[in-house]
């Protein structure tokens, strides 16, 4: 017996909609088995992971708090991924945008004006959009890879904050600890109510949107599509292709920024060595997930959320490991990989031997 | 021990992990396939290795492990990218986060144990030739792994340019649907190069985790896997330049940690960021020379084939 894989004359629309209901699908049996290795009961070991996090008033908050970053950078990368422009350094642009919003605070931080807010969050994209400059400059100038030059940035990025953490930027009545002074007052987005859901997750609602009608309303969006899908034609009918590779990394540069600096603002509160679980890498499995397209990536942020929050009550309530979202969200990727196959081919299962073929 | 011999046997520790995954690597890329998982890969190699080494008391088994566990994770990446064709730089980035994840999760238990004596691999020592002044101990007396890192090397730069299984291999990169006609079979070629590749990254993280730094330290890759997929580019795909950019990286590396235990006063985070801005201006140095980049580069690298049937 073997499985053979046809391709379809077009791709299949259903597909399009059950291939990614279909890795969820298969993560979470992963999940079942997984937990029963480790002893867990799968029943309750999915219940902790995947049903807890949607249960209450308090996790749903909580919800919406980590799929604020995640949507935001997902739905750059989503139409960066569809022009076939890899940036996977976002990690890096979040930092960066956290290092500039917050220069305001930290270095000016007597100044209390409804000003400041604003700034703070033109400065965390501009300073998002700026270091992904570097690998679309080094893109179009030199030819150098966008993805390997965007993700080393990441590194270069964390060590320029641990510096300034540890360094000049440390708060001077702060006990010596590697943190900057806190954000107060203006300095801080406002929040909804007591919760801690903040203003950022307005910012990812507003991106959605706008990307979406974008993508699908306007010229620009167009050229972008096609420059990824069709290269060539593309450039046949006059698009610059590295007038998109500007566009696509600034976009998703400057809103990873905005995510960083909404962190900053909004949940952590100040600066220290680790501003983030790593939400600019899940952000490429949530663009993956929500299949590129804007709308999408609003629920994928919010798939990708549970497993966050799913992970941190499976250590507290099963004691089970804090690795394990991680291990979770590599696998849904692959699965939604894998799934995505079925949109272009048709699978068949062929019965019989190689050689009963050759005598056909 | 001279400092500068001290110098010259931890540049070659450095590079050696850096070596080892290029030149895997650079055979994957060679027939075709771009698998972007070197990262992944490597951490999946350090924490089965160390993890091996560690309960069987052995090194050999740390080795074997590291090995086998690379080949794993690749034959993964190789039944999504070349049996159910998904794309290879989104396939790759999974099989990085996954394996970073999955070298967590196992490594949990192990993290700052320290390695039993009997899981050490010694560093060779021959009689009179280690004991010459400066060479011997930088030529004759390394560990077992670093003269493995340049055997693999030589023997892929032999296979590559001199035999027929590297025609083949080079023919599928080159032109997979012209090797096809010819009746080579395509994705066999590529699984096998994904798996080699995968033992090389395997093998390459193993070093870090059993030799450069014996113990396990989550994430302890810290970017070598991207290092090397640079590394490749650099090279522009020829085993010989690959030994020689490693070497180059390995030094950079070790200048870091050096300025730092000199004193000099730079902050040590520019420091350790110099591997990672060095590769970007490699990437830069070498891009820009389009005669040098186009000579060797595999003309379907990282396209997808289906055989037609």
């Amino acid at each position: 017996m073997k499985l053979l894989f046809e391709q379809r004359a077009q791709p299949s629309r259903v597909m399009t909609v059950v291939s990614p209901l279909l890795a969820v699908l298969l993560m979470v049996v992963v999940g079942a088995i997984m937990f029963a290795a480790r002893g867990v009961d799968p029943w309750r070991g999915l219940y902790v992971y995947f049903i807890e996090p949607v249960a209450s008033l308090w996790s749903i908050e909580e919800l919406i708090v980590k799929a604020t970053p995640l949507v935001l950078i997902g739905v750059g990368l989503a139409v960066c991924f569809r022009a076939n422009v890899w940036n996977i350094g976002a990690e890096g642009q979040l930092t960066l945008g956290a290092i500039a919003g917050a220069a305001i605070p930290i270095l000016a931080g007597q100044w209390q004006s409804p000003l400041v807010l604003p700034l703070m969050m033109l400065l965390g994209m501009a300073g998002g959009v700026a270091w992904a400059s570097i690998p679309a400059l080094l893109r179009n100038r030199f030819g150098a890879n966008e993805i390997l030059t965007s993700l080393m940035l990441v590194y270069v990025a964390q060590l320029l904050l641990d510096w300034l953490v540890r360094g000049p930027w440390r708060d001077p009545e702060g006990y010596n600890f590697p943190e900057s002074v806190d954000m107060t007052g203006w300095q801080l987005l406002p929040t909804l109510g007591y919760s801690r859901v903040h203003l950022g997750g307005a910012f990812a609602v507003l991106a959605v949107l706008v990307l979406f009608l974008f993508m699908a309303r306007t010229l620009k969006g167009f050229e972008i599509e096609v420059s990824g899908a069709a290269p060539r034609a593309s450039g046949f009918g006059g698009f610059s292709r590295p007038r998109t590779v500007w566009f696509c990394l600034a976009l998703s540069g400057g809103l990873a920024g905005l995510a960083g600096i909404s962190e900053i603002a909004g949940p952590v509160g100040q600066l220290q060595p680790v501003i983030s679980p790593g939400y600019g890498f899940t952000a490429i499995i949530v663009a993956f997930l929500g299949r590129l397209n804007p709308l999408g990536v609003l629920f994928a942020g919010i798939v990708l959320a549970i497993s966050y929050l799913g992970g941190e009550g499976a250590q507290i309530e099963l004691g089970l490991s804090d690795k394990t979202a991680q291990v979770f969200q590599g696998t849904l990727l692959f699965f939604i990989l894998a799934s995505d196959t079925l949109i272009r081919y048709r699978v068949r299962v062929q019965r019989g031997t190689r050689t009963a073929e050759a005598g056909r | 021990m001279t400092g500068l011999e001290a110098v010259l046997l931890t540049i070659i520790t450095a590079a050696t992990p850096l070596l080892l995954a290029a030149v895997g690597e650079l055979v994957t890329e060679r027939s075709g396939v771009l698998n972007l998982g070197v990262e992944g890969m490597m951490i999946i190699g350090a924490v089965s290795g160390f993890a091996a080494a560690y309960t069987f008391g052995s090194a050999v088994a740390g080795v074997a492990a590291a090995i086998v566990m690379g080949i794993g994770v690749a034959l993964l990446f190789a039944y999504l990218t070349q049996t159910l064709v998904t794309n290879q730089v989104a396939t790759g980035l999974a099989l990085t986060l996954f394996g970073l994840g999955l070298s967590g999760l196992i490594g949990e238990n192990f993290t700052g144990l320290p390695l039993p004596d009997s899981a050490k691999l010694d560093n060779v020592h021959i009689p009179v030739l280690t004991d010459i002044p400066l060479v011997g101990p930088v030529v004759f007396g390394q560990d077992p792994l670093v003269y493995a890192s340049v055997a693999i090397t030589v023997l892929v730069a032999w296979t590559l340019a001199r035999t027929r299984i590297g025609l083949v291999i080079r023919a599928t990169g080159g032109n997979h649907h012209s090797a096809h006609a010819l009746g080579y079979r395509v994705i066999a070629v590529r699984y096998a190069c994904i798996a080699f590749g995968g033992a090389c990254s395997g093998l390459a993280g193993g070093y870090l985790s059993l030799i450069y730094t014996p113990q396990w330290i989550e994430n302890m890759t810290a970017g070598r896997g991207w290092i090397a997929l640079a590394l490749v580019v650099f090279s522009t795909w020829a085993p010989r330049r690959v030994a020689i950019g490693a070497y180059l990286f390995g030094t950079v590396w070790i200048m870091g940690l050096w300025a730092q235990g000199v004193g000099i006063a730079i902050p040590p985070q520019l420091l350790s960021s110099l591997p990672y801005l060095a590769t970007i201006a490699a990437l830069v140095l070498i891009s820009g020379n389009r005669l040098l980049t186009r000579k060797n580069t595999p003309a379907c690298l990282g396209l997808p084939f289906v055989p037609d049937r």
